[in-house]
């Protein structure tokens, strides 16, 4: 019963951050700076009869409430609007570019959770010791790296100076493979340094998270107990200590989708990775308004809904929760 | 514990003490001092090397060839993309880059704490209103958030400090809040309280120093993450075009085929100075958040 009380009030929750952030979203592009019509005007230049007759187009004859009321009404029904820059429906380019970016994100993530969480666990394990203090010490300077200079320099190593790998785009372009597989790996050689630069610059909190939380769980007494009790230390740690450490690792996963989404701007955009964050790249230099807000608004919306998840997920590996 | 007490109600000398000596063990831990030293280090190249090695943004070159040139006698790291000195380019672009990391977390910092003094200690639905907005702001993607705000706002280095200043006081506003809940159930907060002491006064003399050492820690780390907004914006091309930060050389390098030409001369150094600077201040920071923390400190 507490279990569906719970899930029914974090539903509630999230259904009002998410008219929360399209409230928040409209104020920004339609009332704060000037409407739709101010904004196209700067990006190029209009007439005032030009002006008049997209307002209509628009609906930005219609008192305010009302046209909060359209916006919201055309969210729903998935009609964000049309790019000034593609001529083109913006969902219909989102629906195009998000996989590329899911595709992008996915092997980085795994990898930075796995990498991440285990050398925070050994780290923890030799708490003190020089291999820790190492650890910590390089996940700081991780930590501290822009991610689009990163990429900027794996650039320069790997492919202006040795030649090693594509630095651009997803795959080779013209090229003509013998057999699928070919292009399978085409497009991996493609995705190690845009890879490669997400794990250096999102691993080090991942790192740190997982070895402040396991330290504290490891002077918990039931840590004692176990000790006590005869297990081999290698049983206290993973199953005693890292079992009850995941909790802020969990928490710290859902943050990261909204890391990971900064993150997979710059990559992208510094390796011409066509997805969401070059998207957003260029809809900025181009000030393609309607193409910018639906971007932010799409961004805002993943990072609500994989938080709600991780609550979920909290859910289920808390039993404090759980039972309350 | 007694050297790094933050909470209690200590006088005010008792309180400089105490920051003194927090300071001290900061000082004292190997990861605190190289923060100190690289924080030094970039503040001096920032306040006096633009007076030694003033930049000209009109010195451009006169010819092709004194673009993109590799480091020499004259111009110590090379030439830009309109031949312009690079080493006086960066240490123009660290005032420029640390003049918004602080003026920014300056904003996000006060609007942080107020919000998160008045969501701890107002009881009631308005505390409730403010953490909820705070929540809000939490969730949000930062990044995309500053390019939406600075795409629609304007593309000035005001604009640009606002701007990130606005995004990133939730975080402080939760940790300030956390304190305050739990000072405002001591007994000297009682104490005063039945002494007649207003709300305002409670909250603004009894409360707010007990949690400023906590904020001190929390504002390095934002200072940190500022600066990193900034040049990532700027990258981005939506930096202030009339002033050169280490985000707007990196744009031009970037945009300007500086690194398929193999400039590493460009593309070093105002990176570097990046993170020097965003290392320096999380590595303080990091130190000051393990003394200063209640929940960390046993550790």
């Amino acid at each position: 019963m507490g279990r569906v009380r719970y899930l029914g009030a974090k539903v509630a929750q999230v259904l009002m951050t998410l008219l929360a952030v399209a409230t928040f979203n409209f104020l920004l592009f339609h009332v704060l700076p000037g409407d739709p019509i101010r904004l196209q005007a700067r990006a190029g230049r209009l007439q005032p009869e030009d002006i008049a007759r997209l307002k209509e187009l628009y609906g930005l004859d219609l008192p305010l409430p009302q046209q909060y009321l359209v916006y919201l009404r055309d969210l729903v029904t998935g009609d964000l609007g049309t790019s000034f820059t593609f001529k083109k429906p913006v969902a219909e380019i989102l629906a195009e570019r998000i996989v590329n970016t899911v595709e992008l994100l996915f092997l980085a993530t795994v990898l930075v959770l796995v990498i991440g969480v285990m050398a925070g666990v050994l780290a923890a394990a030799r708490r003190g010791t020089r291999s820790d203090a190492a650890t910590v010490a390089v996940s700081l300077i991780f930590w501290s790296l822009p991610t689009f200079w990163t990429g900027l320099v794996l650039i320069f190593i790997a492919g202006v100076w040795l030649h090693l790998l594509p630095i651009s785009g997803m795959t080779t372009p013209g090229a003509h493979f013998a057999s699928p597989l070919a292009g399978f790996v085409d497009l991996l050689r493609h995705l190690v340094l845009p890879t490669i630069t997400l794990i250096l610059v999102d691993i080090g909190q991942f790192v740190l998270i997982t070895r402040s939380s396991l330290v504290d769980v490891m002077t918990e007494d039931f840590i004692l107990t176990a000790r006590a009790k005869g297990l081999s230390p290698r049983t206290v740690l993973w199953r005693h200590g890292v079992r009850n450490a995941m909790l802020p690792v969990v928490t710290a996963s859902g943050l990261y989708v909204a890391l990971v989404i900064g993150g997979a701007i710059q990559v992208e955009t510094v390796f011409s990775w066509p997805g969401m964050g070059s998207l957003i790249y260029d809809a900025v230099m181009r000030r393609d308004y309607p193409l910018i807000e639906a971007s932010f608004l799409l961004f805002a919306v993943t990072v609500i809904l994989v938080n709600f998840l991780s609550d979920l997920l909290y859910m289920v590996i808390d039993p404090r929760v759980r039972n309350a | 514990m007694s050297a790094a007490t933050t909470i209690g109600p200590e006088q005010d000398r008792g309180r400089a003490a105490a920051a003194r000596a927090n300071l001290a063990l900061a000082w004292a831990d190997p990861i605190g001092r190289a923060g100190f030293i690289l924080l030094a280090f970039t503040f001096l190249l920032a306040v006096v090397g633009p007076i030694v090695f003033p930049f000209d943004p009109k010195a451009v070159g006169k010819t092709a060839a004194d673009i993109l040139r590799p480091p020499s006698g004259v111009h110590w790291l090379g030439t830009d993309e309109l031949g312009r000195d690079v080493f006086r380019e960066t240490l123009a672009g660290a005032q420029v880059s640390l003049l918004v990391g602080l003026l920014a977390t300056a904003i996000s910092m006060l609007a942080g704490t107020a919000v998160g003094l008045a969501a701890g200690y107002s009881r009631g639905r308005f505390g409730g209103v403010m953490m909820r907005i705070t929540d809000f702001f939490l969730v949000l993607p930062t990044l995309p958030l500053i390019i939406a705000l600075a795409a629609v706002v304007g593309q000035s280095l005001g604009v640009i400090i606002v701007v990130i200043g606005v995004t990133s006081w939730a975080s402080t506003a939760r940790i300030v809040r956390s304190q305050v809940l739990s000072l405002r159930e001591r007994v000297f907060v009682e104490r005063v309280r039945a002494l007649g002491a207003t709300d305002l006064r409670i909250a603004m003399v009894h409360i707010l120093p007990n949690v400023l050492p906590l904020i001190f820690a929390n504002t390095v780390l934002v200072i940190a993450g500022s600066i990193l907004a900034e040049a990532t914006l700027a990258f981005l091309g939506l930096g202030d075009p009339l002033h050169t930060s280490w985000g707007t050389m990196l744009h031009s390098a970037f945009t300007n085929g500086a690194i398929s030409r193999g400039a590493w001369w460009y593309l070093l150094p105002p990176g570097l100075g990046i993170v020097i600077v965003v290392l320096g201040f999380t590595l303080v920071g990091y130190t000051l958040d393990r003394i200063l923390n209640p929940r960390l400190r046993s550790r």
